[in-house]
């Protein structure tokens, strides 16, 4: 693979990846302020299923199945004939097919800046600040260990 | 035998009724909402999601309510939904080496890197109820400690280094995962599988199964290696995307258990250990998974099977309370024909016994019969 | 058009009443052997994948349940991106873990005794093998005998496995393990469980 072709790949997996972190209500708000189009033929879904979560014997050994979660998944086409993916958490519809569509805008080459800016930047901040914000919470019940000393020698 | 009888109907519609009336309770009550429960009874939520084996916190809410908070009620609904849906595929194994922690303690370490992060526990509480909880007083923020983000190796890392510790549990190279959502328990089963029926089993049989190997029932020396808590990354690989898919994140609890191991005939002195993974922040849970683990490994290491936990059939097959509930519960089903003919057994021995006991008695019974 | 498009192309237009349609006609099929149901074009997959066998497809297979596909048809990138797109089914790495069968070109496939066949306590783990006939009607005629038969059936489907009738015999002869097969043809499909016999016509 090329080097340009790799980045890309690993740039829409991040995108892919901050939406499906963010919820249904951020994305459709997000949305709407940017004026991304929705207008995409589905494909497929948006429907709900399950997936099997595997762990590993011991934290790193075989895998084993631990149990399910539901994930919802669409796939649409943009009059454009880019074709978008969406696998998400949760039972979430709307969001999936909303996903989708901003996976698909953003292949279009001529589109990548809006949703990048517009809708994918905003929700990785407010996801980052989530994460420190509970980073931080955590970190003030960490203990500081101090011995007494006891004795003369 | 079966026979069929009809009728109830209105009654069983009637039941219904009023439990749909009972369920909401006295109408000047608030109801609740689920995001009131997903928020604020978040433990009973994950012990649903764990037990329910489906990782849905809105779900797990809804049947915590319609289950009037009977909890195996609650998983049993959730067990039932969860059969409705297709499945998309098996997830990647997830790293919890990569945790976002929310808690992290070690038993073994006092100085390990990441430190001891003790997070939202129970722990060195008082045990005291709180008043001012039922009064609903105000609630402050939590402190926050601005730090760099730091590695957090899993101890059993640590302890590898010395290769005093049996490594992370390996199956066969061509090994694939087995399901029990698929395939029907078979025994003796290998571990993978063992960890699948554990992390859905019932938090109180485990519990009580760890407890009996710390009160000498299979004693296997248990130290908390490692207890951590937090959201890992979900990724799918899908055959229309040419890199693995990124799902979300979801909460765990990882238990790594050290156990000292004097060593057998097939495996020299070392720790061994017992693995708990369970969803959401189910920590007893976890514990309670780990020791069952490294019971139940009692004929691979080499040790003589004397106790309940390390016998895996007793402790697999008796797990899962959606069937030890289902099996219990259908005993209070109508058994009107089995009983009668039960009825007219006991009778007739009855009458034999007391014929061959007392002769005279029985003559006299017979005669004021006639 | 590219494989990426041929493979998201084509499902069912309709996936819950679609899968029905083909499932009730399975099921009748296999109910009835030598029954044809009549089945509408619902699936448009890539060939050499027929729309017949691709609707079967659709309607049973998912990713609990792999698949093997004959030469013909695993050499087609666009078929297996087509079936994994459309029903997460893996492929199978031997016929003998193989859920599903699909065979492009029945007369040129392996023996029947190649593929799982159950066990004796689960014979239900057999796979199931869709074959593409050209038609039900215009190959040698088929006399059909057993369960879900009143008297007798016949079918004549083209283009069958070489030696089918003395290979039935054998899958006959490992009951209740055995294969059973679904036959897919243009305009509809009949069916071949374990159970039904084969009465040899005078050829």
């Amino acid at each position: 693979m090329r080097g340009q072709e790799a980045r890309d790949q690993a740039e829409r997996k991040a995108a892919m990846a901050t939406l499906a972190q963010s919820s249904g209500d951020d994305i459709v708000r997000l949305w709407n302020e940017a004026g991304l189009p929705s207008q995409a033929e589905l494909l497929r879904g948006p429907e709900t299923g399950l997936v099997t979560l595997r762990g590993r014997i011991g934290g790193g050994g075989a895998p084993f199945n631990v149990g399910e979660a539901t994930v919802t998944r669409a796939t649409v086409r943009l009059p454009s004939g880019q074709v978008g993916h969406c696998y998400a958490l949760g039972r979430d519809k709307q969001k999936a097919k909303l996903a989708a569509i901003a996976d698909a805008l953003w292949q279009d080459p001529a589109r990548r800046k809006e949703v990048e800016t517009g809708l994918i930047a905003p929700l990785r901040a407010a996801l980052t600040t989530a994460h420190e914000k509970r980073r931080a919470e955590t970190a003030a019940t960490k203990v500081d260990f101090f011995t007494m000393v006891r004795g003369e020698d | 035998m079966y026979v069929a009888v009809k009728g109830g109907e209105a009654a069983i519609a009637n039941a219904h009724c009023l439990l749909a009336d009972r369920r909401r309770g006295d109408r000047s009550v608030p109801a609740l909402r689920l995001d009131q429960i997903v928020e604020q009874l978040a433990l009973g939520v994950d012990r649903v999601m764990s037990e329910g084996s489906l990782y849905d916190r809105e779900l797990a809410a809804l049947a915590i309510a319609q289950a009037r908070g009977d909890m195996i009620e609650a998983i049993f609904l959730v067990r039932a939904y969860r059969t409705t849906l297709p499945r998309f595929g098996y997830t990647n194994p997830i790293d919890t080496g990569t945790m976002l922690v929310e808690r992290r303690v070690s038993a073994t370490y006092k100085d390990l890197p990441g430190g001891q992060l003790l997070g939202p526990t129970f722990d060195y509480t008082h045990r005291l109820l709180d008043p001012e909880l039922a009064a609903g007083a105000d609630v402050a923020e939590p402190l926050r400690r601005e730090t760099e983000a730091q590695a957090m190796p899993r101890v059993s890392a640590i302890l590898a280094r010395e290769g005093l510790i049996e490594p992370d549990g390996e199956m066969p190279q061509d090994h694939v995962p087995g399901d029990i959502t698929r395939e029907p328990l078979e025994f003796p089963m290998a571990r993978d599988i063992r960890l699948q029926a554990l992390s859905r089993g019932d938090e109180g049989f485990l519990l009580a199964l760890g407890y009996s190997t710390q009160r000498g029932y299979a004693r296997n020396h248990p130290f908390v290696g490692e207890i951590r808590i937090g959201g890992v990354e979900l990724e799918l690989d899908v055959p229309e995307l040419p890199f693995a898919v990124p799902l979300g994140t979801v909460r765990v609890t990882e238990c790594q258990m050290v156990n000292q191991f004097k060593g057998s005939a097939k495996a020299p002195p070392q720790f061994t250990r017992g693995y708990g993974l369970v969803f959401g922040q189910s920590e007893r849970k976890a514990m309670a998974m780990a020791l069952c683990d490294r019971a139940l490994r009692a004929s691979e290491l080499g040790e003589d099977i004397v106790a309940a936990a390390q016998d895996e059939e007793f402790v697999i097959s008796h797990s899962d309370n959606v069937q030890a509930t289902g099996f219990v519960e259908h005993l209070k089903l109508p058994h009107y024909v089995d009983f009668q003919a039960e009825l007219d057994l006991v009778r007739r021995m009855r009458a034999e016994y007391e014929a061959r006991e007392n002769p005279a008695k029985a003559e006299e019974k017979k005669e004021a019969a006639e | 058009m590219d494989i990426a498009a041929q493979s998201i192309e084509g499902g069912f237009a309709d996936p819950v009443f679609n899968a029905q349609t083909v499932f009730r006609a399975v099921m009748e099929a296999m109910a009835r052997p030598g029954s044809v149901q009549l089945l509408p074009t619902l699936a448009r997959p890539p060939a050499p994948l027929s729309p017949t066998a691709g609707a079967v497809a659709l309607a049973l297979c998912d990713n609990d349940t792999p698949l093997w596909l004959d030469p013909a048809l695993h050499a087609s990138a666009a078929v297996i991106s087509w079936l994994g797109f459309h029903t997460g089914a893996p492929l199978a790495n031997t016929p003998a873990d193989a859920h599903f069968a699909f065979v492009a070109t029945p007369a040129e496939m392996m023996a029947l005794d190649g593929f799982s066949q159950g066990t004796q306590d689960y014979p239900d783990r057999s796979t199931t093998l869709i074959l593409q006939v050209g038609d039900l009607a215009s190959g040698p005629p088929l006399l059909l005998e057993g369960p879900g038969i009143e008297t007798s059936a016949t079918i004549a489907p083209a283009r069958m496995p070489r030696h089918f009738i003395e290979q039935w015999k054998q899958n006959a002869k490992r009951f209740p393990r055995g294969v059973d097969i679904i036959l897919a043809a243009a305009d509809g499909i009949a069916c071949l469980p374990r159970t039904t016999r084969i009465k040899t016509m005078e050829a």
